[in-house]
């Protein structure tokens, strides 16, 4: 998501260079380039319009500070009112209210509203230990029901199955009375898609709202909308009091314009994150992070928070002290390594998070993510004698040609983890005592100046 | 036979206008911000023409495209064919119609037997719901009509699609969820030939273009097709939502690339999304256009037609 945009926006920069002030004139061709790869982006116009204004008006006439580049004056603009767009704070689902707490959703056909009630059952489940029920009132799709149902006993919320009572209105009022008589925590409502144009199927919408008198009313947009995300969203937002927004498919490769529109347009938070096809795929949003990866500062938050929490860390701690007591870091520690990045969605999905990432040409980026195949290089490792696992300088032909045969690769690839591992255990070597410090300054020093988010 | 893809029917020749009609709805279109912003110029300079590409660019029409259509009135400006504001709007639908006519065909069914159609897309673009009305519209046509339910992931996907079936009572094969796709489209192919059946319409699971492994498993479903005939799949659809933004030439591209787009079928235009980046997708990739969706019901499903899409997107009225 976003990638073209903080690319567009590094090009026209680099113009800049030189200024001492930004003025009306020397920022009007870097404005004009922001604005188009806005459009290009999918935001939509009124709000590229706004944002370009307030940008202008807050440039011009700003003195540069000594240290930074106009360039870098004019991104940490654009920085700061996109955050001030996206707002600061990652905005939760408000579960502070008397039991069964309504969430009540809704949005266009095909936006993802079936699909987002049953990972937010999930969600609530998992990470709040809520005891959820939901519920379908869509009466016109064919199997819309069979869907939530069938999704609900995946991810262990109950179903409350309004098949027989046929109306939308009813089958939520009588899921609400359901719930409070059995005690769940939270009742997760989903609704038909409709046309924000449909006067009949907005009031039916409007109906079940009242009726239920939700705690909170999401609106469901796919991330991959265009300029019509502005139509949509001021249409849902003017018939029902929403609380909050949730972007859905926002793993593939959109610029993500839609997120901007919604949220400038309704002025609501976008409280989830859809990332991808398996029900625990979805993310509490994160604007401020947002903001940084638009500019391509990377989603380094979001990266240490997933690591943190899918990271063994005693496993990770005990590795820390191996390498810091200066011991040797063996193929059984290079194996762990590898199972916990396995854990983490592989390098690609690591790699997509780090700040400069954006500057890779994509096929680079790909090349690396399948070149280190860790995968493969766990079977290797599987396919090893404890022996060889603690003193690889044993593995020699016949042992190579045994493990290859072991693990269903060849003599090559082999070859090829030993090499890897040797590498590693002379970079762990250096890092014994301190070092590891020491290496990240250096890394930071290869990133741009100015481009660090604040507080690294 | 096969009449009512090779031109259009009656239900679509009446429609020229009833397309307009269906799409009038939006208060916001690119025709009205165009003839407003031209109503007001007093001639055309420098901020006009900049104000012009925003409102392409705001209709989703994307950079190459709307540049495209500057550059043409830019020169047609420069050779003084254009020198009043009101000449704008005619060139400017000249050239959109130059862009699109050319993806303007119809599918031709007749030669194969099963014709084959692969549906593909991302998720939630009306995959199965064009499958439901494209099924009615053949079979009201007289022909024999059969669907597999490809897609094997979504919850109650398969059964989705068998209440399509059941409801234009045409066959659907299909298996249990999490069954191998390939595996249910190739029982489908051989129950297709046994059957006698006109047209297979194969529905697949929606999938982001980027899902590597997603695309690689459209790949195997296209080979174990091509396997049992040597022609077929005859039609590789990509369905798109109107309302995407600039990701749909993503998904062409990426579809392409892995399948082999023959067509596109664009859902959805009923709402106030008028589809503008079909432009971009047929500029840069030129894959025929077959259908339109305004509506939920199955004679909502029309024949691509490039006059008449252009007059609802932009009346010169």
């Amino acid at each position: 998501m976003f990638e073209n945009l903080s690319d567009r926006l590094n090009a026209t920069l680099q113009k800049l260079r030189g200024q001492t002030r930004l003025s009306e004139d020397n920022i009007r061709e870097t404005l004009r380039e922001v604005r188009v790869a806005l459009l290009e982006a999918d935001v939509a116009l009124p709000v590229v319009k706004d944002f370009i204004s307030a940008i202008r008006e807050r440039a011009v006439g700003q003195e540069i500070h000594a240290s930074l580049q106009p360039g870098q004056a004019l991104v940490k603009l654009v920085h700061q009112q996109l955050v001030a767009l996206m707002g600061e704070q990652v905005a939760p689902l408000d579960l502070q209210a008397r039991p069964p707490v309504t969430v009540l959703v809704a949005g266009l056909q095909g936006a993802g509203k079936t699909t987002s009630v049953g990972k937010l059952a999930r969600y609530l489940r998992e990470r709040e230990k809520k005891r959820v029920l939901v519920t379908s009132c869509d009466i016109y799709r064919p199997a819309a029901m069979e869907q939530l149902r069938l999704l609900a006993a995946q991810v262990g919320a109950d179903y409350f199955d309004g098949q027989a009572i046929g109306k939308p209105q009813q089958i939520a009022e009588q899921a609400q009375a359901h719930a409070r008589q059995q005690h769940f925590d939270v009742l997760l409502v989903d609704t038909a898609g409709r046309l924000h144009i449909d006067a009949d199927m907005m009031d039916e919408v409007k109906a079940i709202h009242r009726a239920i008198g939700p705690h909170e009313t999401l609106f469901v947009v796919d991330a991959m909308t265009g300029q019509d995300a502005a139509n949509t969203a001021r249409a849902f937002n003017e018939a029902l009091p929403l609380t909050g927004v949730v972007l859905t498919k926002a793993d593939g490769d959109a610029r993500g314009g839609a997120a901007l529109s919604v949220r400038a347009i309704t002025g609501k938070p976008i409280k989830f994150i859809g990332m991808g096809e398996k029900t625990d795929a979805m993310e509490p949003f994160h604007p401020d992070r947002l903001a940084s990866r638009i500019l391509g500062m990377g989603d380094v938050l979001s990266l240490v928070e997933e690591v943190e929490r899918k990271v063994d860390r005693k496993q990770a701690e005990q590795l820390a002290r191996k390498v810091q007591s200066g011991r040797k870091f063996t193929l059984e520690d290079f194996r762990q390594q590898l199972l916990q990045m396995e854990n983490m969605g592989g390098m690609a999905s690591l790699m997509d998070k780090l700040p400069g990432m954006g500057q890779l040409p994509e096929a680079v980026r790909k090349q690396a993510a399948a070149g280190s195949d860790s995968k493969r290089m766990i079977a290797i490792i599987n396919s090893m004698t404890r022996q060889e696992r603690h003193f690889p300088d044993i593995i020699r032909g016949s042992r190579k040609r045994r493990i290859a045969a072991g693990s269903g690769t060849q003599v090559q690839d082999i070859n090829r983890l030993i090499k890897q591992y040797a590498q590693m255990q002379k970079m762990f070597r250096k890092m014994g005592g301190g070092g590891m410090a020491k290496m990240m300054k250096k890394m930071q020093g290869r990133l741009p100046k100015g481009m660090l988010p604040p507080g690294m | 036979m096969f009449k009512f893809l090779r031109r259009k029917s009656a239900a679509d020749t009446s429609s020229a206008d009833g397309l307009a009609q269906r799409l009038s709805a939006s208060q916001d279109n690119l025709g009205r911000q165009l003839k407003q912003l031209l109503h007001a110029a007093e001639r055309i300079d420098d901020e006009l023409l900049e104000d012009l590409e925003t409102v392409l660019l705001g209709a989703d029409l994307g950079i190459a495209t709307s540049e495209r259509i500057m550059q043409a009135l830019q020169q047609a400006i420069a050779s003084k064919l254009i020198t009043r504001a009101d000449e704008v709007l005619p060139a400017i639908q000249a050239e959109l119609f130059d862009i699109i006519e050319p993806c303007e065909q119809y599918l031709e069914l007749a030669g194969h037997k099963p014709f084959v159609i692969l549906v593909v897309g991302v998720n939630g673009a009306g995959k199965t719901t064009t499958i439901g009305k494209l099924a009615r519209r053949l079979k009201d046509e007289g022909l024999q009509v059969m669907l597999a339910a490809g897609d094997t992931f979504r919850a109650a996907a398969v059964e989705q699609l068998q209440a399509w079936g059941e409801r234009n009572q045409v066959p659907v094969i299909a298996q249990q969820t999490g069954a191998d796709p390939a595996a249910v489209i190739f029982d489908a192919m051989q129950s297709a030939k046994a059957r006698n059946i006109d047209v297979l319409i194969a529905d697949t699971a929606g999938r982001l273009h980027t899902q590597d492994n997603l695309m690689a498993e459209l790949q195997k479903v296209r080979r174990v097709i091509q396997r049992q005939d040597d022609s077929a799949p005859h039609e590789v659809m990509l369905v798109v939502d109107a309302s995407t933004g600039q990701n749909a030439l993503n998904q062409a591209q990426q579809f392409n690339d892995a399948v082999q787009l023959t067509g596109i079928t664009i859902t959805k235009l009923d709402g106030t999304a008028r589809g503008g980046v079909l432009f971009a997708i047929a500029n840069q990739l030129k894959t025929p256009i077959r259908f339109v969706g305004v509506g939920e019901k199955a004679e909502d499903l029309r024949v691509f037609d490039a006059t008449s899409f252009i007059d609802a997107i932009l009346p010169l009225g």
